[in-house]
């Protein structure tokens, strides 16, 4: 719909997702490379008691009302 | 708001607090209520001069503090408006003259003993000891925030730090909004820094030369009713003092040709 009249990408989506990025960061007293550690660990942990793969997981940090949700998106090996 | 002692804060310097302090401040006494606006940006002090008041300091916020005077000393009446004061900053001394316990005191005598019906409170920038002073006699805050990604985390920061203060009354004012930007999608919306920040609204306050102009003058813009640039400020006033008042940068940003077309076609 944009795209017919202006036809370029708006900045402020970018600018909004990268806003709320940081700020579940920031929230969560977490920063991205701590964040990193923090997935190998899990990794590294869950994959003593399931067979994983060993990519396509995927820790995200999402505010939910309130509070700061972190889930953890990990597909097992069929 | 219920709280008659109000921080004006923001965390990220020149994002408009003094501006906001002097024009609110004004715009309530000139409705009635009786306003001290005191500066805390202790050694950096602005809010003399961007009321106009600067020749008239004899004491500070510090000499109150020290003793060096008494309170009712250090209170400067406003030329324009009877029931404004203003109680300046020191610009010799540093930070470590400040007390939240004195701050807190003086802010009692003032609503107490001097009847003031609202004390505005000017924070410095950042969230060191001359914030937490500065919040630390305040029931309520305005945290002013500009609409682009550093002052909206530092904003958030503080409006953090707010709520572990116990500072209950939280209110946001969108201050430089430039809804010509928001129209083109380059600037974040109004409703893009609620949902952020997830605090309540009572101002916006668009970007106008005039408000640059009147604050380099010395003259309030919400003091001057032919300007229309003072407008949101003497809106606030009157939000803050429990009226209900529609957002008319709201209206402009989100109406017209194009909104009307992003609301038929189901955005936002």
């Amino acid at each position: 719909m944009f795209r017919l009249f202006g036809g370029r990408k708006k900045s402020k989506d970018q600018v909004k997702e990268r806003l709320k990025m940081v700020l579940s960061y920031d929230r969560a007293k977490l920063t991205p490379g701590r964040m990193e550690d923090l997935k190998a660990e899990l990794m590294e942990v869950l994959s003593k008691y399931f067979p994983t793969e060993e990519s396509g997981y995927d820790v995200t940090l999402e505010q939910q009302g309130d509070h700061m949700v972190m889930t953890a998106n990990l597909p097992l090996e069929s | 708001m219920d709280a008659k002692a109000i921080v004006v804060t923001s965390g990220k310097g020149g994002v408009g607090k003094t501006t906001t302090t002097a024009n609110v401040g004004a715009a309530l006494a000139k409705a009635g209520e009786k306003v001290a606006v005191i500066d805390t940006d202790v050694g950096l002090r602005n809010l003399d001069v961007v009321m106009g008041l600067e020749g008239r300091v004899v004491y500070d916020l510090i000499d109150v503090f020290e003793g060096e005077c008494k309170l009712k000393q250090a209170l400067i009446r406003d030329k324009r408006v009877e029931n404004l004061h203003l109680v300046a900053a020191s610009q010799t001394k540093d930070k470590s003259a400040l007390s939240e316990e004195r701050m807190q005191e003086t802010v009692r005598l003032l609503i107490e003993e001097e009847g003031f019906d609202r004390v505005l409170i000017d924070s410095p920038a950042g969230i060191e000891s001359g914030f937490q002073t500065a919040a630390s006699a305040a029931g309520g805050a305005l945290v002013v925030v500009n609409p682009e990604v550093s002052s909206v985390r530092d904003a958030d920061r503080i409006i953090g730090l707010l709520e572990a203060r116990g500072v209950d009354e939280v209110r946001l004012i969108i201050n430089r909004l430039r809804p010509e930007m928001v129209q083109r999608g380059d600037m974040l919306e109004v409703d893009d820094v609620l949902e952020i920040l997830g605090v309540k609204l009572i101002g916006i306050v668009p970007e106008d030369e005039r408000i640059l102009v009147s604050t380099n003058l010395g003259s309030p813009a919400s003091l001057d009713e032919s300007n229309k640039a003072g407008n949101e400020f003497r809106n606030i006033a009157r939000r803050l003092a429990g009226d209900e008042i529609p957002y008319a940068a709201l209206e402009q940003s989100s109406g017209g040709f194009l909104g009307g077309l992003r609301r038929l076609f189901g955005g936002r």
